[in-house]
């Protein structure tokens, strides 16, 4: 008997191009009242890296984080995969980019777990038992297996980070872009952050200023000042560069 | 901290407890809305709507007087009604001249006054018996799928979401406050009323700024994960026999109790 194959159901919202998960050029945003926060920005992420994305406060780190995904819109090419950002894409881009920002209060807006996880495939129009599935996939990816009926405003700092990161895996994001995730933990909740971003077969991209993470996680590092990319290369090298680090504001660790 | 400020759920697994909350929610707005039309002075209906709610308690296995301790709160509201002694024409019972008033206390005011009194008395109770049986994310579902509009829906459940955030908040602007207000031996700290007033008022706007900044982040993490302007949900309440037993046993009860009420008074 011939085996049949069905059509293959494409697990993603967004096809590579290249291998490229997202392409930046020549991005630049200034605010309304004229501040330029962005300047002529260049960023190519390929699958599977994890980049850290470093600069004091102010640089445009978390503006540029805005641009990602759409909620800000700046003048210049932004392309995740094939797929270059305009009104009719904003939903696949938003579906393929995961979004966690800073301080989970704001990211965890549900009475409870399991609606804030089950947020982002709800409003992608997935079926009940898929939305269900995809919840239990992303708490156990983070480690909350079971916290689905909790309530937010009850969980520690720690397992608000981890419930936050799960309310975009279950989106099954192509590209995870992170906000300080390491800000305001604890040594043991930072070092268990530290092992999940470790083990999320993902494609990363994290702003931080916590310079041991990037040591230890992210094999590529790109420095953000004052609106403009100043550098963008491996970790290793960049961060025996004191000359540059310290003209950043930065510190080895 | 905050938990048992605005948190009232009790844990339980009584049979009220696994009641739909949607049944929950009707058979409260039908017994307070049964309280309110109760004529005055209908000591006996009155009593057994009381007699009602012990009996729900007991069901709920909260302890007898669980709804009442808790009501005592509520109270102080009712005492609005106080105008109402003054207000009615009826047979003089005292009177009393305060400055340029001449007030008189009639009959059918202090009857009234007390009815109203027990009638928010006991319909306060009914409301504390549903929140603390019921968990409030079951209650936010319970309101959606009783066709209350969505977007109602969506504002009480941002507000219970960030009640505990907001009064975080304020306990930090507090405390900042509080480290800051020295003084010195020999000398009166504290600073004039205005001033006190422009840093209180100062603390509102804070408050309000923050509060107005952190809306648009929840906006953009709303955004950031599909929200198209309504929001979606899972959750589905099916009506068991027991559901339906509940509420038409309401709906005779009350009716028993109105037509008490408006026959024997």
């Amino acid at each position: 008997m011939p085996i049949t194959h069905k059509t293959p159901v494409s697990k993603t919202a967004v096809n590579l191009v290249d291998g490229k998960v997202l392409t930046v050029e020549n991005l630049t945003f200034s605010y309304p009242d004229g501040y330029v926060a962005l300047h002529e920005i260049d960023l190519a992420l390929s699958a599977g890296e994890k980049v850290a994305l470093v600069g004091p406060n102010g640089a445009g780190k978390s503006t540029l984080m805005l641009h990602l995904n759409g909620i800000l819109n700046g003048a210049g090419e932004l392309r995740v995969g094939g797929l270059p950002l305009n009104k009719k894409n904003i939903a696949l881009i938003r579906a393929a980019v995961g979004l966690v920002f800073q301080n989970p209060d704001d990211q965890l807006f549900s009475p409870t777990v399991f609606e804030d996880v089950a947020f982002g495939p709800l409003h992608m129009g997935l079926p009940e038992d898929e939305v269900r599935t995809r919840v239990e996939e992303a708490l156990a990816q983070v480690g909350m297996s079971g916290f689905g009926e909790r309530l937010s405003h009850h969980l520690s700092m720690g397992q608000k980070k981890r419930i936050s990161i799960a309310t975009v895996l279950s989106m099954r994001p192509q590209l995870l872009v992170l906000d300080e995730p390491s800000a305001g933990l604890d040594p043991r909740a930072r070092r268990s952050l530290i092992n999940l971003l470790r083990d999320l077969p993902i494609t990363m991209l994290v702003s931080t200023h916590d310079m041991a993470l990037v040591r230890e996680l992210f094999p590529r590092m790109v420095i953000m000042d004052e609106g403009r990319v100043v550098a963008d290369g491996e970790t290793t090298i960049l961060l025996n560069d004191e000359v540059l680090l310290e003209k950043h504001g930065l510190e080895k660790p | 901290m905050h938990d048992s400020v605005f948190d009232r759920y009790r844990v339980g697994e009584s049979r009220v407890h696994r009641m739909s909350p949607s049944v929950k929610v009707l058979v409260t707005v039908l017994l307070i809305l049964s309280n309110a039309l109760l004529p005055d002075g209908a000591w006996l209906a009155l009593g057994l709507s009381w007699l009602l709610i012990l009996t729900l308690n007991l069901l709920a296995r909260l302890g007898w007087a669980f709804t009442l301790r808790r009501s005592f709160i509520a109270l102080p509201f009712a005492l609005a009604a106080v105008t109402a002694i003054f207000s009615l024409p009826g047979k003089t019972l005292t009177t009393w001249d305060i400055g340029p008033w001449h007030l008189v206390a009639t009959d059918v005011g202090l009857l009234r006054f007390i009815s109203i009194v027990i009638r928010s008395w006991l319909s306060v109770q009914v409301a504390i018996l549903l929140v603390a049986t019921t968990q409030f994310p079951d209650l936010l579902h319970a309101l959606e799928h009783l066709r209350l509009p969505r977007s109602l829906v969506t504002v009480i459940a941002f507000l219970y979401r960030y009640m505990f955030v907001l009064t975080d908040e304020v306990m930090r602007l507090l405390r900042a406050r509080q480290s800051r207000s020295a003084s010195l031996p020999g000398q009166r700290g504290g600073g004039t009323l205005s001033w006190r007033a422009r840093t209180a008022g100062s603390m509102i706007g804070q408050l309000f700024l923050r509060s107005y900044e952190r809306s648009d982040r929840i906006y953009h993490a709303m955004l950031s994960r599909g929200y198209q302007g309504h929001m979606r949900t899972l959750n589905r309440h099916e009506m068991l026999s027991s559901d339906w037993f509940i509420l038409a046993f309401t709906a005779l009860t009350i009716f028993i109790l109105q037509t008490l009420a408006h026959i024997i008074g």
